[in-house]
């Protein structure tokens, strides 16, 4: 008996290993923001529509907003602008854009074409203020308090189905009665 | 023979220089050594397996301009490791760090080894305990042989 107790502990053991691996295992490679609970990362930046105007992330103060993270280059980031547009059209928060990477007149032309669902598009053509964010792959969308904290972020296309479940349920309730 | 060997091998040389991916150079070559150390030690984010140094995606080609500017900033390998992991967790080294969080991931192998070498040496005494019953009449049964 005594004999097969102790393989039989350790393959318990290795299947509760595995068990609690295969939980925590990267849904489809998302990964934990550190910036969760911290406040949003500042910038100042190039306005997308008028790129003699400079977009100051200090004047988000006060309100929630969504950052949303794309680039025309970004497949998936036209998956997503129908739940965007509607996300505005519901008016529940502003959307801030961070164009990532792109060409000015691409981002232009997809807004004509798609719609426009943001209040303000900054511009990050290096890619600093994406890294500052922790942004490893469009879309990317972050969801932040009037403190300026960091409450959620999403990673891959926004669907409604996600912004019902995940995002309204963390804005105040005041905010989201207005859908 | 020689000649066309030399040739062969500047050939090589010259594959292998068109495919490297990084041709950073830093200025002095203790910051090239630095350099290099940490973008390997650095994942890309975007392509999980691969470290910043290997990958052509955007985003490492960023982040190596990030670890360059920061050294020539005069910032030390763990200023730049904490700027990394401040914005893109632990996951992004491939060594990590010993934390409460990590410390399961060192301690792992460690214990194996115990274990392992527990079961070892419990079957080695057990082995030697057999080789003390053994009787006699074979020991010289062999011997006799």
């Amino acid at each position: 008996m005594n004999r097969f107790l102790i393989p039989l502990g350790a393959f318990v053991l290795l299947a509760i290993v595995l068990a609690v691996g295969l939980k925590h295992s990267p849904e489809k490679g998302v990964i934990k923001s550190p910036l969760l609970g911290k406040a949003a990362p500042t910038f100042s930046l190039p306005v997308l529509t008028d790129t003699s105007r400079t977009f100051n992330s200090a004047d988000l103060k006060g309100r929630w907003y969504l950052f949303n993270v794309w680039g025309t280059w970004c497949v998936e980031c036209r998956h997503e602008h129908d739940a965007l547009l509607e996300i505005a059209k519901r008016a529940e928060v502003s959307i801030i854009g961070l164009d990532w990477r792109d060409e000015d007149s691409a981002a232009l032309q997809w807004l004509q074409e798609l719609g426009n669902p943001y209040e303000v598009i900054a511009v990050d053509r290096e890619g600093r203020i994406a890294i500052d964010w922790g942004v490893y792959a469009a879309p990317e969308t972050f969801l932040v308090d009037p403190q300026g904290t960091v409450v959620y972020k999403y990673i891959g296309p926004l669907t409604m189905d996600a912004w019902v479940n995940e995002f309204v349920p963390r804005l105040p309730p005041k905010q989201a009665a207005k859908s | 023979m020689k000649r066309s060997c030399a040739v062969l091998l500047c050939l090589m040389l010259a594959t292998s220089l068109s495919y490297a991916v990084d041709t950073t150079q830093m200025p002095t070559p203790e910051l090239q050594k630095r350099y290099l150390g940490l973008t390997h030690e650095l994942r890309c984010m975007q392509c999980q397996n691969e470290a910043i140094a290997d990958s052509p995606v955007n985003l490492a080609a960023d982040l190596r301009r990030q670890v360059a500017e920061m050294l020539l900033a005069g910032k030390s390998d763990d200023d730049v490791r904490n700027y990394m992991t401040a914005r893109y967790g632990d996951f992004i080294l491939f060594r990590p760090r010993v934390s409460s969080k990590t410390i399961w991931l060192w301690a792992t192998p460690g214990i194996l080894l115990l274990i392992g070498a527990a079961v070892a040496v419990r079957v080695s005494k057990q082995r030697a305990a057999l080789v003390d019953q053994d009787n006699e009449p074979v020991e010289e049964d062999v011997r006799s042989r």
